[in-house]
């Protein structure tokens, strides 16, 4: 496999419902070396969790500060706490390359405004929106975690809303990259990516018809990590047919000239 | 590898102990091209045997994890004939539904004579049901192991199934030690840091490590609590995963003899002598 640019997947910090091995960033500065990847755009796992996510993202600032020649962070905006046009104000000065936005976490539904407005200023700061799905797979949850899986419903009404940002998709599956990638017109399509981190390979071999069918530039290479094995995205493309094994994904270290 | 580069997996023997195969009356058109994508992806990966059942119709005709007798006999009858076209490459569980025991019993016989080296339960009986129990006197009889479908700590119900988790197993294993279990795919839902406690002292318990789970920390936590003596390799329904955890093999401290134990020699130990031509535990 070729080096990859970005990881657009990576978390730091601990996990409320599980124990993960050292989740730090100069952990994963190492995994980026052994799975040969150039940079990752990181994001504060506890700060998902929180209802302010002003003091997390001052730890993600300052636990990527010494490891930022390969991290860049990707802060929590959450656009129903007051002044949170100051936290999106600040992730630009602090060097972000993406948001995280956690809706399901804040009891947003489908095509609530407030996300909207979030995309409307994003794409005016230059910085891709990421959603995540999923954290875990649903068979395992802790009976507290009840959040809930992200909606296609979300994606597709943030992706038809004409604000211009740049949406990408952590941890969708087959059934819901199609689902929302069919439901957009092909200019919304093109605002719209997924990470690989969470579709599946042979025998069923979704990874090889998604790519058929919707094609690599929709999709960036994604880990999961540290909830995840790393290895999985680099497995996913080793294992795809011949005949794709030259299959180019997007790159979003070319997104950041805005 | 067919192509003459290296095997994804690695070097040395690697055997899918949890692989499953399809049939045309699985209700899916492409059953057999689902087929040979394993068995392509295998050969790219490594796979110097893949141990493979057909559940039934896979809810075709009946209930996947309900199988009637007629899909239970069909989808051995099939799964045979994948190991016989494929006698390099190939080995078959015997799939049965315990709940009609002599029917089990004389598809377990009739499956052995015809090559199957263990026998597969999924959901159709908890585990710790003494319903079971003949079956695992036949296990002991033919030193079969018995891989066994696990919901991890399981809930109360679960749609479409009856399953079990590793405190129901333990319970049959307790029962019958000296055959083998295997408590299917860790990464296969339910939560692994449940069974990983619960089957530690058990020894005649294996734990397979397949299924689309790729949690950080399962793969350290079995060998820490349950010991590389006792895992098996795996990929179940999802190659993939089953070659990214291969990976993390390389990189969680085993030392080369634990890694090759998880990768066959365990496999190899609870198998039938001979199962596995060229390999010998």
């Amino acid at each position: 496999m070729s080096q990859v640019t970005v990881d657009v997947s990576a978390l730091i910090g601990s996990y409320p419902f599980r124990e993960l091995p050292h989740p730090d960033p100069g952990t994963l500065v190492g995994v980026l070396d052994r799975e040969r990847i150039e940079r990752a755009w990181v994001g504060h796992l506890p700060t998902a969790f929180h209802r302010d996510p002003r003091k997390g993202n001052e730890s993600l600032y300052r636990e990527l500060s010494p490891f930022r020649n390969r991290l860049d962070p990707a802060p929590v905006v959450r656009p129903d706490w007051p002044a949170w046009e100051r936290e999106l104000s600040r992730a630009t000065d602090e060097g972000a390359v993406a948001i995280r936005a956690y809706p399901q976490h804040w009891g947003f539904g489908p095509e609530h405004p407030a996300l909207v407005e979030l995309a409307r200023a994003s794409a005016k700061a230059a910085l891709p929106v990421v959603l995540t799905v999923k954290f875990e797979d649903g068979r395992q949850r802790h009976s507290l975690d009840v959040a809930g899986d992200l909606p296609a419903a979300t994606v597709r009404g943030l992706a038809r809303a004409g604000t211009q940002a740049r949406i990408v998709v952590i941890a969708a599956g087959r059934d819901m990259i199609e689902e929302i990638h069919w439901g957009l017109t092909p200019f919304e399509r093109e605002l719209v990516w997924f990470d690989t981190s969470w579709i599946w390979g042979p025998p069923e071999d979704d990874f090889a018809h998604l790519i058929r069918t919707i094609g690599a530039s929709r999709f960036v290479y994604g880990t999961g990590w540290p909830l995840r094995l790393a290895q999985v995205s680099r497995a996913n493309l080793a294992l795809l047919p011949p005949d794709l094994s030259g299959a180019a994904l997007a790159d979003p270290a070319t997104w950041r000239v805005g | 590898m067919s192509d003459g580069g290296a095997a994804l997996g690695g070097s040395g023997a690697l055997i899918d102990i949890h692989a499953h195969f399809y049939q045309s009356g699985s209700g899916r058109s492409s059953w057999s091209e689902l087929n040979a994508s394993r068995l392509a992806a295998g050969e790219r990966i490594g796979i110097t045997w893949h141990v493979g059942s057909i559940l039934g119709s896979w809810g075709a005709r009946s209930p996947v994890y309900f199988q009637s007798p007629a899909d239970t006999v069909a989808g051995n009858d099939a799964m045979l004939q994948v190991q016989a076209a494929e006698q390099r490459r190939v080995r078959s569980w015997a799939a049965v539904n315990p709940n009609d025991t002599d029917a089990a019993l004389a598809e377990l016989e009739r499956c052995r004579q015809r090559g199957a080296i263990g026998i597969k339960l999924a959901a159709a009986r908890r585990a710790a049901d003494p319903l079971l129990d003949p079956l695992l006197r036949y296990a002991k009889e033919y030193h079969l192991p018995v891989l066994h479908h696990a919901w991890q700590r399981r809930p109360g119900a679960v749609a479409g199934q009856d399953p079990s988790d590793a405190i129901d197993l333990c319970a049959l294993a307790a029962r019958h030690p000296a055959v083998a279990l295997v408590l299917a795919h860790i990464g296969g839902g339910g939560d692994w840091s449940h069974t990983l406690p619960a089957v530690r002292d058990v020894p005649n318990v294996y734990l397979d490590l397949s299924g689309s789970g790729v949690d950080r920390g399962m793969l350290d936590q079995a060998v820490e609590q349950v010991g590389a003596g006792r895992l098996v390799w795996g990929a179940d329904l999802t190659l993939c995963t089953g070659l990214a955890k291969l990976w993390a093999l390389d990189v969680i401290g085993l030392s080369p003899g634990d890694r090759e134990c998880i990768r066959w020699r365990n496999a190899a130990k609870i198998f039938p002598e001979g199962a596995f031509p060229g390999l010998a535990a």
